[in-house]
């Protein structure tokens, strides 16, 4: 009762009990889920398996959590992901063999088409949804026009590594994800920032009768997205060895605003946590580990994520919540009743 | 009154636009400026026309609907496993989808507006059901064979000039037109322009929001079906991963029509156009040979921010 | 007058409406008679719009009873109450301005022939009605073409088209010009004389004077009266919207300020065309003006100006003795101003926000993002001021919005105290709070000042200027005319000042 008064505490108690009663479901359908092995230097088992998945959802979910908190939304982050990974790969297939060069070409890739959403939703004051549509039908043409309408795949080992790697016995994009996590944690709530972009989506008249320059917090929103989604691309094409401007990053817009969603944030925006929105990623991720484990067809995949998105909102929606209680009540009195 | 009426400015744009680039098309190569080829942009895209024509109502109200793609892809596999799996005659199958299509459309509008939604993470998740429902019934392509697709492939006539008038064409003209009357005609058309231009306003006006918002996203699903029984015309098979991204081609077929993408101002004239647009787009590229098709994205996406920021211009520099 | 023994045609009978957090309308008695131009005044908060909103259906009322000719009606929606025969037309014309002019006076109701839109009648009748109002312009052209004067006459022929017979004007001459005000006159007069009743909401008593028949006015959710605008004088009418019985008014007086005390904030001339005649104000070290004026009076105007909210079109402005020219809000805070707006909910708290974030946040912003206030400080800072502003709340992280509205309040004003100005703005600081936090934030007022903070006060409520200011401007229609200081400092020369004509 006294975690429930606490509304900050509150937040966070249905995500996480969420993804902890999917894992126990996992747990006792197929107890090898948590058995963990130790192998050449390296963790092996579901649990990783299902981090490392997640992590270029992760990654467009911290990105995205911050967008949503300033009451917009990005639906380019799926191509930018193509337009990094195309620049990584065309740079590697020059024959450039710097990393710092490759990894820069796709960040700055990322950081462009970030700056661009951000010019059109903060300086032009174009709705959000509107705005990053027009990335998200040229982004895939622009990654085309890099790979010349190929999926180029290269060799590269440092660049490899991104995707393939292991540093500290986990797998690279697992590392990736807690790094960026760190850092945009401590950008976010370590300096005034993360208040900043809550103060925007709370009330963003209010923000301007306090100085709060809202253009500029838009603007570096939407560029750290485009940088997230740019280490996600980075990651994507470095996994396959490839960069396929069509399927890069394909729908994955879609699940980090599912994530972020999940995570109990308000697309109306304010209040945000990048770390529920990371703890959202990993529950669509052990959701589709868990309907394999219980031998639903992976077909049902879909289906069962559309019932998720539609559940969590309604929950969130007031009417929805008045109705449900109403229901509450009704069954008290027939309990009375009885 | 010498001055254009600025309503029409960006119809005015987009007309302009299409018979520019098709006039490039024609005094560049031999044989693009033919009826023919005008006659196949348009049998070509009659599935997206009609798709975009729905989701013009959507957007004429100030909304969004994502789930248009998936809507014609699930049509597609319960068509093609209802005739050849079930036997049913297609005659007996399209009621039936149209119907159920319409149902899940009018859902989508009913939380939309009861739960006080955004349209675009409704459509979303509806996105996910169709498709996910579509992969639940087959996740291999199913082919249709039947006699009557035979026949509805062979009806049709010729015009001058080589210009096949298909089936396609036909039922895409016939919607337009539907769709002309009712936006323009009739008092439902009016209510959705009013939603898209004030819904506060409107309401205070009387206009029954509730009503006008599910049949909107009703009419735009039921068109969606439609495109995706026209869609099998063309596949002769149903897939539920076909029709990928048609949503977001539709939305931009509507934009670059010169439909305000927050609602309220638009044509469904400007939406044909926006669409054959887009096809004379990707025609010029096949005719030329050296582009490559990746082309066509990038022009329809610089296409639409020039679009937007021309209604962005406009909106601003009215006194409101 | 005829029919003052005949029944009204609109009744309202002891209304009540209870919010969450107020109670906003007591109790409240209307009475419209056909065929007369009845104008409701009060002051912000008094509860007109709320009112409003109860006859025309937008609000459902908590308490009393509506009769329309005699009959009970109890409308869900303006849809309803339009189909009952009440029509409003409201300050920010609500029509759309996508559609054209005929579309607009015929929308949900066009005539149709074999079920199509008959469009040549839709406009010729929309023509045609527009003629009775000597409106002759292009029906088919959208709405947003036409001026808000030209779409507010459009509203009222849509109105009372419908067969009204009530039609409540909202605030209809807030953005008219003169000429448009007599027109707008004009066609009520005539409506007047076709037997409709008119509610005419309005805070521009010139305009009560040339146009209505009689006056109720509200005060704090309460009718303070039902008057006949013949025998009522202009400071009596203001009186009683203001509620100065002009009894007791509690103990007076902050220390007056000596007359070399050095000058804070120096504005000369300061404008910005159509919403603001050029205005001078002083403000000393640990001085406080009032700014008094009627709703509408340009006092909003003038706050947001000197705040640097809107940029001001000619005048300057010295601060601290530096000529400065404040193009956001950021350069006045930097320079040490804070503003409370008037607008709480709107422009004021952040409701999904803890009290403590929405307290520190103009201090932060102030100090950069880098320089983060850390959470200790946070917490020091807002228990702080929850102690010393006798803050009621149990926890410094509750969302603001759960709060009431003097404790709001009291929060926006920590916000700004954290901050360390040397100038606060204050627009209306105790709009739609209670008696008790009323009170108390005076009591804060005067203390911020005898700590040496100087403020401008832009208040409707005259005892609340009396009882702090040692400096009283007044403003009438956009234009500064009075300045009190010393024994003129009382209720019956400011509203002397406010009403004079």
């Amino acid at each position: 009762m006294n975690l429930s008064k606490n509304p900050n505490l509150r937040r966070y108690l249905w995500p996480c009990a969420g993804l902890l009663l999917l894992l126990l479901i996992n747990a006792i359908i197929a107890p090898e889920f948590f058995h963990i092995e130790f192998k050449d230097g390296r963790f092996y088992g579901s649990v990783i398996d299902v981090l490392n998945r997640a992590a270029p959802v992760a990654l467009l979910a911290i990105g995205m959590a911050l967008v949503i908190a300033t009451g917009g939304v990005d639906l380019s982050v799926g191509s930018i992901m193509a337009i990094a990974g195309a620049a990584s790969a065309y740079y590697i297939t020059k024959g450039v063999d710097n990393l710092a060069i490759i990894i820069g070409a796709g960040l700055l890739a990322g950081l462009i088409a970030g700056a661009i959403n951000g010019f059109l939703v903060g300086y032009m004051s174009i709705q959000p949804i509107v705005a990053t549509l027009i990335l998200m039908v040229a982004g895939r043409g622009i990654a085309q026009l890099m790979n010349e309408g190929q999926i180029v795949t290269f060799d590269h080992a440092g660049f490899a590594f991104l995707g393939t790697g292991d540093f500290l016995g986990l797998p690279f994009p697992v590392v990736l994800v807690i790094i960026t996590f760190v850092i945009v944690q401590l950008l976010t709530r370590k300096t005034a920032l993360g208040l900043y972009i809550e103060a925007v989506g709370a009330n963003p008249s209010a923000s301007h009768y306090m100085g709060l320059n809202a253009k500029a917090i838009k603007m570096s929103v939407y560029c750290v997205a485009g940088l997230c989604a740019a280490l996600a691309g980075m990651i994507a094409a470095a996994d396959i060895k490839g960069s396929d401007a069509n399927n890069a990053g394909l729908w994955l817009e879609l699940d980090a605003i599912l994530a972020v969603v999940i995570g109990g944030a308000s697309l109306m925006g304010g209040r945000f946590s990048i770390f529920l929105a990371v703890i959202g990623a990993l529950i669509i991720q052990t959701l589709s580990v868990t309907i394999i484990l219980s031998g639903i067809p992976p077909k049902f995949n879909l289906l069962i994520k559309a019932s998720a998105i539609i559940i969590v909102l309604l929950m969130q929606s007031p009417l929805f919540q008045k109705q449900l209680s109403q229901l509450n009540i009704w069954k008290k009195k027939e309990a009375n009743h009885a | 009154m010498l001055k254009l009426n600025p309503k029409f400015i960006p119809l005015a744009v987009t007309c302009c636009l299409f018979f520019l680039l098709f006039g490039i098309g024609a005094v560049q190569f031999e044989g693009f400026g033919s009826s023919r080829v005008l006659f196949n942009l348009l049998s070509d895209n009659a599935f997206l026309i009609i798709a975009a024509v729905g989701m013009t109502f959507v957007i004429l109200s100030g909304g969004i609907d994502l789930s248009v793609g998936a809507v014609i892809a699930l049509t597609g596999v319960v068509c093609s496993v209802l005739i050849s799996q079930y036997q049913w005659h297609p005659l007996v199958v399209f009621p039936v989808v149209l119907i159920g299509g319409t149902a899940f459309g009018a859902i989508m509008g009913a939380i939309i507006h009861y739960y006080k939604m955004q349209p675009f993470i409704v459509t979303l998740a509806g996105m996910f059901f169709a498709r996910g429902l579509a992969s639940v019934i087959s996740e291999e392509s199913i082919p249709i064979e039947h006699e009557f697709y035979n026949q509805v492939a062979a009806f049709g006539f010729m015009l001058p000039g080589d210009a096949w008038v298909g089936t396609s064409t036909i039922i895409c003209l016939l919607v337009l037109v539907a769709a002309i009357i009712v936006a323009h005609y009739t008092r439902f058309g009016g209510r959705v322009y009013a939603v898209g231009g004030d819904a506060n306003s409107a309401a205070l006006m009387g206009i029954p929001l509730a009503q006008t918002t599910i049949r909107i996203y009703a009419i735009s699903a039921f068109l969606a079906t439609l495109a995706g029984i026209v869609y099998s015309f063309y596949t002769f098979s149903g897939y539920s991963l076909a029709a990928v991204g048609v949503e977001l081609d539709a939305i931009a077929a509507v934009v670059i029509g010169g439909t305000l993408l927050t609602g309220g101002y638009g044509y469904m004239f400007g939406t044909l156009m926006g669409v054959l647009i887009m096809g004379v787009v990707q025609t010029y590229i096949s005719f030329d040979g050296t582009l490559s098709s990746w082309w066509t994205k990038i022009v329809i996406g610089l296409l639409l921010f020039c679009f937007i920021a021309l209604q962005q211009l406009l909106v601003r520099g009215k006194p409101r | 007058m005829q029919n003052q023994s005949a029944q009204p045609v609109l009744q309202l009978k002891g209304i009540h409406k209870i919010f969450p957090s107020v109670h906003a309308l007591k109790g409240v008695d209307f009475n419209l008679y056909a065929g007369e131009i009845h104008a409701l005044l009060g002051e912000n908060g008094a509860g007109k719009s709320t009112l409003i909103k109860v006859m025309t259906g937008v609000y459902q009322r908590d308490g009393g009873e509506i009769l329309l000719e005699g009959k009970p009606i109890f409308p869900n929606n303006t849809g309803d109450a339009q189909d009952l025969g009440i029509s409003t037309v409201y300050q920010e014309v609500n029509l759309l301005p996508n559609l054209t002019v005929a579309q607009n006076i015929y929308l949900g109701r066009e005539p149709r022939r074999l079920g199509l839109i008959n469009w040549n009648k839709v406009n010729r009748d929309a023509q045609e009605l527009l003629t009775g109002y000597d409106l002759d312009i292009d029906v088919t052209l959208p709405l947003s073409g036409y001026s808000i004067a030209v779409q507010q006459l459009i509203a009222i022929a849509r109105g009372v088209d419908m067969s009204a017979k009530v039609l409540i004007l909202d605030e209809p001459t807030a953005s008219l010009d003169a000429d448009e005000v007599q027109s707008l006159f004009r066609i009520m007069r005539e409506l007047k004389a076709r037997g409709i009743g008119i509610a005419f909401v309005t805070h521009f008593l010139d305009q009560v004077y040339a146009v209505c028949d009689r006056i109720t006015v509200l005060r704090s959710a309460q009718l303070v009266g039902e008057f006949e605008a013949a025998t009522l004088s202009r400071s009596e009418l203001i009186g009683h919207m203001l509620g100065k019985e002009l009894a007791e008014l509690g103990e007076h007086k902050p220390q007056v300020k000596t007359e070399n005390a050095d000058a804070l904030l120096d504005v000369s001339g300061i404008t910005r065309t159509a919403t603001l005649s050029p205005i001078d104000i002083k403000v000393g070290k640990g001085e406080v003006v009032g700014l008094a004026g009627l709703l509408g009076s340009g006092r909003t105007e003038l706050c947001r100006l000197i705040f640097g909210v809107d940029k001001k079109l000619g005048g300057t402005v010295i601060f601290n003795g530096k000529a400065v020219n404040f193009s956001s809000p950021r350069d006045a805070i930097d320079a040490g101003i804070g503003l409370c707006p008037e607008d709480r909910k709107h422009d004021g708290i952040l409701g999904q926000l803890s009290i403590r974030e929405n307290m520190i946040l103009a201090r932060q912003i102030k100090q950069g993002w880098w320089k983060f206030i850390s959470r200790k400080e946070q917490e020091a800072i807002a228990n702080q001021y929850v102690k010393e502003l006798s803050i009621a709340t149990s926890d410094i992280e509750k969302p603001i919005e759960q709060l009431s509205g003097g404790n709001q309040q009291k929060v926006i004003l920590a916000r700004w105290l954290a901050a360390n100005p040397s100038l606060l703005i204050l627009d209306e600081p105790t709009r739609g709070i209670d008696i008790g936090a009323h009170a108390e934030i005076i009591r804060l007022i005067r203390k911020l000042c005898d700590q040496g903070l100087a403020l401008i006060v832009a208040s409707s409520e005259l005892e609340e200027l009396v009882a702090f200011s040692s400096k009283v401007i007044v403003l009438r229609d956009r234009n500064k005319v009075a300045e009190l200081d010393g024994s003129d400092i009382n209720p019956q020369r400011i509203m002397q000042a406010i009403a004079a004509s």
